[in-house]
């Protein structure tokens, strides 16, 4: 009982900061980059008004530090994860195999009454299954507010399907650490119980947009810009 | 984050209480509970095979298992990499750590409110089962608890 007591007393005398990724085992060596979307977000973030934003990339701790560290509300939602909830796996009517979009968004991306200042969709699109996106897109649509702007990154044509994906974590004013996101030995139930065994393997680049199905992903939206930047990567800052 | 004394109570986790489990020490859960948690100015630790299902208010509350509900933490809250969380959290001060999953917001609170204040996630089933431990510091285990309709863990 003692040994208990005394691991007991050490969880509450752990670091109190968060493992960063160069502490934990698990992690690989994270990536740094500047970012001009982010850059462009940081006016935005400096607001003395709390925002509300959310995230909608794997959990940061970073992330969530940041905004709160600025007394904004962060909303955080691993869309991604979600997605390989395999009780979402159904059929069309061709029988090809398809996720079923209504299931989804009645299990994610719900947040009565919330209405975002900033979207961070991070590099979502790319690897979100193909049935998926455009009614995520249109979620968010609904769930930003007039003038509230949302980030995504889409890989360029010289991606290969290998492209690792990435889970971001935001440093500072427009530098972002990119940190992959590995392979999982172990399966792991997810929230419902459902046992994701996808997550024995890394996601896939599921295609590569161009500027004209990025334009035609985001229509609804009033404004769009791109940077493009030397990775090879497009970041797109749109405005509801 | 220190306990607030050195008597704890330790759900094991062949444990499953339904109801609300409260009280006035440091609770250690590795069991099932499904109701509401109440250890206001004390510490609660989730483990690794804890299954919790309820909203949670306490001083501090560090995660390793399962959460499903709100945690209001008048302290810290701590989310291990081994945690998965669906819930709000508002706190003063949080940590979580890599690997770790969260669903849910994020608010950081200079005076947080009380759990009462704020609607309950979870549905408190009706109460129907409980476990209480007679004195501090005694480990819990066993089959499925018992028929009060609500838990205690109080100091003598």
């Amino acid at each position: 009982m003692s040994s208990v007591t005394h691991s007991f007393m050490k969880l509450f005398r752990g670091p109190t900061e968060v493992a960063s990724g160069e502490k934990s085992a698990q992690s690989k060596q994270r990536l740094s980059r500047r970012s001009s979307g982010l850059g462009e977000l940081v006016r935005v973030l400096k607001s003395e008004e709390p925002l509300c934003v959310l995230d909608i990339g794997a959990t940061s701790a970073a992330n969530i530090r940041y905004m709160t560290e600025r007394g904004h509300k962060i909303y955080s939602e691993d869309l991604l994860e979600a997605s390989t909830d395999p009780a979402l796996v159904t059929k069309d009517e061709q029988g090809q195999r398809i996720l079923d979009e209504k299931k989804f968004l009645a299990e994610n991306l719900q947040h009565a009454g919330a209405q975002f200042d900033l979207v961070f969709c991070w590099n979502l699109a790319d690897y979100l299954d193909e049935s998926l996106v455009k009614p995520v897109v249109g979620r968010l649509w609904t769930m930003t507010k007039p003038g509230g702007m949302l980030l995504a990154f889409f890989h360029t044509r010289e991606a290969g399907p290998d492209a690792p994906c990435y889970r971001y974590h935001i440093v500072g004013q427009d530098v972002l650490e990119m940190q992959a996101i590995e392979a999982r030995r172990d399966l792991r139930k997810g929230p419902t119980g459902s046992v994701h065994s996808s997550l024995q393997k890394t996601f896939r680049l599921q295609r590569v947009f161009n500027n004209r199905h990025i334009e035609n992903l985001f229509r609804d939206f009033s404004s769009i810009k791109f940077f493009l930047t030397r990775d090879n990567v497009r970041e797109v800052l749109v405005v509801r | 984050m220190e306990p607030g004394t050195a008597e704890f109570a330790h759900i094991g986790k062949s444990v499953i209480i339904k109801g609300e489990l409260s009280g006035s020490e440091d609770l250690f859960v590795d069991g099932v509970v499904d109701g509401k948690v109440e250890l206001e100015g004390n510490n609660l630790v989730i483990g690794p095979n804890g299954r919790v299902h309820a909203n949670v208010n306490a001083k501090g509350v560090v995660v390793q298992g399962k959460l499903e509900g709100n945690i209001h933490a008048t302290e810290r809250a701590q989310l291990r990499s081994s945690a998965v969380v669906q819930g709000d959290i508002f706190t003063q001060h949080i940590a979580i750590e890599d690997g770790a999953y969260f669903k849910g917001k994020v608010d950081i609170q200079k005076e947080t409110r009380s759990a009462a204040a704020s609607p309950a996630k979870p549905e408190v089933k009706s109460a129907s089962a409980a476990a209480s431990s007679a004195t501090p510091a005694k480990t819990l285990a066993g089959g499925t608890a018992a028929t009060p309709t609500s838990t205690t863990v109080t100091k003598p």
